[in-house]
């Protein structure tokens, strides 16, 4: 049994059904990747185990250890320890990287938060007393999100598209921040339609057309990835998590 | 003045502010308890004549031509009764080619029922830089009315500054009345930042006049409000000359009962001056307060954070 599972989950918005009977589950301590392309509604399943405002009417059920969290607010899901890193960060002006690390970090102090900013790569004095605000490129806002989640040290930590934006020369520094998550016991869920990504990860989930398709270890899923999924005109869905086991 | 050191270290600590700054020769200042001077200290090219009316004092400030005060000027109005009336007149006169920062603390930790009128008539000269930092510490009960209201004459190639902030305590009512007239080549800025609650009432009235060519201006006000406060900010700008430039940049947020209202007026008299206008209003962005919340904090905190990030001073 996982630390969390998402059990039957059919969402609409708009009026149109964007999760469909999706099962998932997540090992503690694991680093996990749920793939799929664009659309696959991959965001929509992160908004929706954190209970992000328009998702939080859907069927099925959200367990986090062995308990329905599905009517907790946002902020008591994270009191339990549940975190996501958003894939496109929100800016906040006047804001200082300090104040917004600090306001979610375990250890408030300003040596432990320009430790965090170290290992996602930024320089701690320089990056300290800057703005969370536009005059940060896309890539230090996402580092900046990293850190902050690297700050609270969560049980559960989801990451949308945790390279996205990030230049390839610090790409290893994401990974690295990943590692150190799990050294620490987090259950990491990257979300990602990376291949890089996916090769992080322990075990993986493939997803289209707002279903699991396929789990399994991770050379299982890049082949299946790789060959089938990106041109797959979602004719043919594989019978949802039937094939394959865990690694 | 060593007879009311203690009252004077008293509002030092009120403000967070060391009041051995006071003891510095180079450091002038001006120390106002209701309407007696507490103390004063000059320094050489700085003119300062204080009588002292029924309710509160008369300044009349001159800075010669060609003086350039390194240290910031202290101003310190205070009124510790919980009421009563304090009224600031002054009068100030600055010369050519000289420069000034003023530090402006204004403290009513006990106010029940306090009034604090500011009535200011400014003249830059020729090239002078003038800066004016207004600190406010009200009581938290909410009981202060204040009405700053100055007339400024910002000449040809002056900088004129100013920035509005209640760093401590409840609003109460602050009525701000702001008109400057800017002539050629001259830089007018003035920034708000204020955030009340329960029935506080925030009135920003800020008018700029660019007549000359090349002057610019920059109206900025952020403001807060929440449970059932109240905001009204008037922001006007005016150009009618060639190559005037000026931004009006007004952005309030509402949370709860709260009601606010901005009315930017963006005047162009001149086919060559141009000025533009942004107005954000609106509650704190869901995406900002969901990150937040998403990290633990509660929804008032993360409101919290996000209203001081908006209200807080720039970096230089
Ligand atoms: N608020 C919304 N209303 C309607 N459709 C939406 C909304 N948000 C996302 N969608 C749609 O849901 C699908 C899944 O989106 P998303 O979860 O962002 O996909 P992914 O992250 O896998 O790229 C897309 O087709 C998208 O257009
Ligand atoms: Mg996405």
């Amino acid at each position: 049994m996982g630390v969390l599972e998402v059990k039957g989950l059919s969402l609409n918005l708009d009026g149109k059904s964007i999760l469909n009977r999706l099962n998932i589950d997540f090992w503690e301590g694991h680093v996990h990747a749920v793939v799929g392309p664009n659309g696959a509604g991959k965001s929509t399943l992160a908004s929706t185990i954190m209970g992000l405002s328009g998702y939080r009417d859907f069927e099925g059920d959200i367990i986090f250890k062995g308990e329905s969290i599905k009517e907790l607010d946002v902020n008591e899901r994270a009191k339990r320890r549940i975190t996501l890193a958003w894939q496109e960060p929100a800016r906040f002006e006047g804001l200082t990287i300090r104040d917004f690390i600090r306001s979610s970090a375990k250890d408030k102090s300003v040596d432990n938060i320009k430790n965090t900013l170290e290992e996602v790569g930024l320089d701690g004095d320089e990056y300290l007393m800057r703005a969370v605000d536009k005059t940060l490129s896309g890539g230090e806002r996402k580092k900046v999100e990293l850190a902050s989640i690297l700050a609270m040290e969560p049980e559960v930590a989801i990451l949308d598209e945790p390279d996205s934006g990030i230049d390839i020369e610090s790409i290893e520094r994401i990974f690295e921040a990943v590692k150190v998550l799990k050294s620490k016991g987090t259950t990491v869920i990257m979300i990602t339609h990376s291949l890089a990504v996916l090769n992080q990860a322990e075990h993986a989930f493939l997803m289209c057309n707002g279903t699991i398709v396929d789990k399994g270890v991770t050379d299982k899923i890049r082949n299946y990835f790789e060959d089938k999924c990106i041109p797959c005109p979602h004719k043919n869905i594989p019978r949802a998590a039937e094939t394959g086991g865990r690694a | 003045m060593s007879a009311d050191l203690t009252t004077i270290n008293d509002l030092y600590e009120k403000i967070n502010s060391d009041p051995h700054e006071l003891d510095d020769p180079n450091v002038a200042h001006l120390v106002i308890d209701h309407n007696k001077v507490l103390g004063q200290h000059l320094v050489p090219g700085l003119h300062m004549e204080v009588d002292e009316l029924e309710d509160g004092i008369k300044a009349v400030m001159r800075l010669d031509d060609n003086t350039v005060l390194e240290k910031q000027v202290h101003l310190c109005f205070g009124m510790y009764p919980e009421k009563g009336v304090q009224r600031i007149v002054m009068d100030v006169t600055i010369g050519k080619n000289a420069r000034i920062s003023l530090l402006s603390h204004c403290v009513f930790p006990y106010a029940i029922d306090v009034q604090h009128i500011m009535h200011g008539q400014i003249r830059i000269g020729e090239n002078s830089e003038y800066s004016y930092f207004e600190r406010h510490v009200h009581s938290p009960k909410g009981g202060v009315k204040v009405y700053p209201n100055a007339k400024i004459e910002i000449g040809k190639g002056a900088t004129f500054k100013t920035e509005f902030e209640l760093i401590r305590g409840r609003v109460g009512l602050i009525d701000i009345d702001y008109e400057a007239t800017c002539h050629a080549e001259s830089i007018l800025e003035m920034n708000t930042r204020i955030s009340g609650k329960a029935d506080d009432v925030i009135k920003v009235k800020e008018i700029g006049h660019l007549v000359g060519e090349h002057a610019k201006g920059v109206l900025t006000s952020k403001i807060a409000v929440r449970e059932s406060a109240r905001a009204e900010v008037y922001n006007e700008l005016t150009a009618s000359a060639a190559y005037a430039r000026g931004h009006v940049d007004c952005s309030e947020i509402v949370q709860d009962n709260g009601i606010v209202s901005a009315i930017p007026i963006v005047k162009v008299e001149h086919p060559k001056a141009h000025i533009t206008h942004e107005a954000a209003i609106g509650s704190v962005d869901n995406k900002q307060l969901e990150t937040l919340m998403s990290r633990g904090l509660s929804e008032d905190d993360a409101v919290e954070l996000i209203i001081s990030g908006l209200l807080s001073r720039k970096k230089k």
